[in-house]
């Protein structure tokens, strides 16, 4: 052939739906669908026109911070979520590495496989808020129950992503390990371990200030700390005391972001 | 010192990689196993420290046999193999030291190891070791800052120091240049020589087989087609050995390449004659 008898135009093949019947029909679908559900959501405009002063109010809180008047209030719920943080950071962090280990394929008997990737999965199903609430139920208002619930969400979210790490690391710095003779602890300590120590630091920082961001949430539905505070002051239409509250959390949420990134980057 | 008795392995997925392997290692033997890739010459070193459960057969090593062991006393024997392997596989974020006394770890206790503090006769032959392959000065750094060599001398000091009756050395220098993998081989040699130490080595590699090791077995499909000194390995030696005909279509890729290498080399040796 010569150069000539070449095609000069390529395009590129469909990848997932091969017929051009189907491909239609499923785009013609997702439209009909966004009509059909945006046509059912109810919008009370006259409600919204009320709320909108409101909103005001609170922006004007914000542009207007009183860090004064409540400051008592505030500097006691700001210690008892930094508290609760912490410790909940801590504990969550100490149970999951023995469960992201066992949750590990490549580490852990089946057995104790399934178990620990059930409690992971229990721990993920359940949002934080819902268990705060029943928490809250169970041990009263207070920092108590946001510490648990804090504790409860981070198993789920370390160990999982500590036991996915865990099953990546290079099988042949396990092997040589294992065939020295050493006990499958031994073998943990010096040929798991060094492969994820760094990200396992990353992600305990990492969760660190989710924990903090959530203490805020959680707090709301009575589990104590600054969230109380926050839900205190817009009860009382404080929207000043709200916003100044809110303007602390974003703060110590950037500053707990830049320090961890850091940190993480001076460990690795 | 090692005898292996018609050792098989199957691996679940029905692939037999080793039929029925019998061999016999005596002290400060130095072995070359040759053969095409998917011969089962990794599956074969693996099955005798049992990082490979073989299906049937038995490893004597000494007056034990490694295949009926339970846990506790296979970890015991496994300190009598030392084992070297083709991408180093030392820890890479640990000290050159750690990597030398992991090969202690089936001595102490977990506390000792997890502390670092090992017996002082431990650290002081773990020096030696260093010193013997020529990195004393590199104790502290972290393995994944040496060059490819450098990590093979590590790899050859943690094995040594496990104080082994036997080593296996699987692949050593697959990734490493041709000069530095001399250097490994020769290494090697002297410390098995020095220790009468018995070695079973996995080499891809016809021409450096034949320089350093004493005996040569060729595996094929699993099973030895060839056993004797290097002089022995002829082209009709090495043809059966990597195979011309009765190879499934699958296999028929690994075996051209072999075959390939292996002529290149022929005819590089005959050039540099």
């Amino acid at each position: 052939m010569t150069p000539s008898a070449y095609p000069t135009t390529w395009r590129r093949p469909p990848q997932i739906i091969r017929d051009r019947r189907w491909r239609l029909a499923v785009r013609l679908g997702i439209v009909v669908y966004l009509a059909l559900a945006i046509s059912t959501v109810e919008v009370n405009w006259a409600r919204v026109y009320e709320g909108l002063d409101r909103g005001w109010n609170f922006v004007l809180g914000f542009l207007r911070p009183d860090f004064s008047s409540r400051w008592n209030d505030i500097a006691q719920g700001l210690t008892e979520s930094l508290t609760m943080t912490l410790t909940s950071t801590v504990v969550g962090v100490a149970i999951s590495v023995p469960i992201g280990i066992g949750a590990a394929r490549n580490l852990a008997p089946r057995p104790v496989y399934y178990l620990c990737r059930g409690i992971i999965a229990v721990s993920r199903a359940l949002q934080e808020v819902i268990v705060a609430i029943f928490l809250v139920a169970m041990f009263g208002f207070g920092p108590f129950a946001g510490f648990l619930t804090l504790s409860f969400a981070t198993i789920g979210f370390l160990s999982k992503l500590l036991a996915e790490d865990i099953e990546d690391i290079d099988a042949g710095q396990v092997e040589a390990i294992r065939s020295t003779g050493a006990s499958w602890a031994q073998v943990i300590n010096y040929a798991v371990q060094p492969q994820v120590m760094p990200r396992l630091t990353g992600l305990s920082l990492y969760r660190l200030d989710i924990n903090f961001r959530e203490s805020a949430v959680i707090g709301i539905v009575g589990a104590g700390g600054i969230g109380a505070t926050l839900n205190t002051a817009i009860d009382r239409y404080e929207y000043d005391s709200a916003g100044a509250i809110l303007l602390i959390i974003i703060a110590i949420v950037m500053v707990a972001e830049y320090g961890s990134s850091h940190l993480r980057k001076y460990l690795q | 010192m090692l005898r292996i008795e018609s050792l098989s392995k199957t691996y679940r997925t029905g692939d037999t990689a080793l039929s029925d392997v019998s061999l016999e290692v005596p002290k400060g033997q130095i072995l070359g196993l040759i053969g095409p890739s998917g011969a089962g010459k990794s599956t074969l070193i693996r099955c005798i420290n049992r990082l490979v459960e073989p299906t049937a057969g038995a490893v004597w090593l000494g007056d034990v046999n490694l295949v009926t062991l339970g846990k506790a006393e296979l970890r015991r024997q496994r300190r009598r193999i030392g084992m070297i392997f083709q991408e180093y596989a030392l820890v890479e974020r640990l000290t050159v030291m750690e990597n030398v006394l992991s090969g202690r770890l089936g001595y102490v206790s977990f506390w000792r190891s997890f502390t670092r503090r090992f017996p002082p006769q431990d650290i002081q032959r773990a020096f030696a070791l260093l010193d013997r392959v020529g990195l004393l000065d590199h104790a502290d750094k972290r393995a994944d800052a040496l060059s490819g060599g450098q990590r093979q001398r590590v790899g050859i000091a943690r094995a040594l120091a496990q104080e082994p009756e036997l080593l296996l050395v699987d692949e050593p220098t697959a990734s490493l240049d041709p000069k530095t993998s001399r250097q490994i081989m020769r290494l090697l040699t002297e410390i098995c020589a020095e220790r009468g130490l018995p070695a079973i080595v996995n080499i891809h590699d016809v021409p450096l087989a034949q320089q350093f090791m004493q005996r040569i077995v060729g595996l094929r499909a699993g099973r030895i087609v060839f056993d004797g000194p290097p002089e022995a390995l002829t082209h009709e030696v090495l043809t059966r050995i990597y195979g011309e005909e009765d190879w499934n279509a699958m296999r028929r890729g690994d075996e051209e390449q072999a075959r390939a290498e292996a002529e290149a080399r022929e005819r590089m040796e005959a050039l540099a004659q």
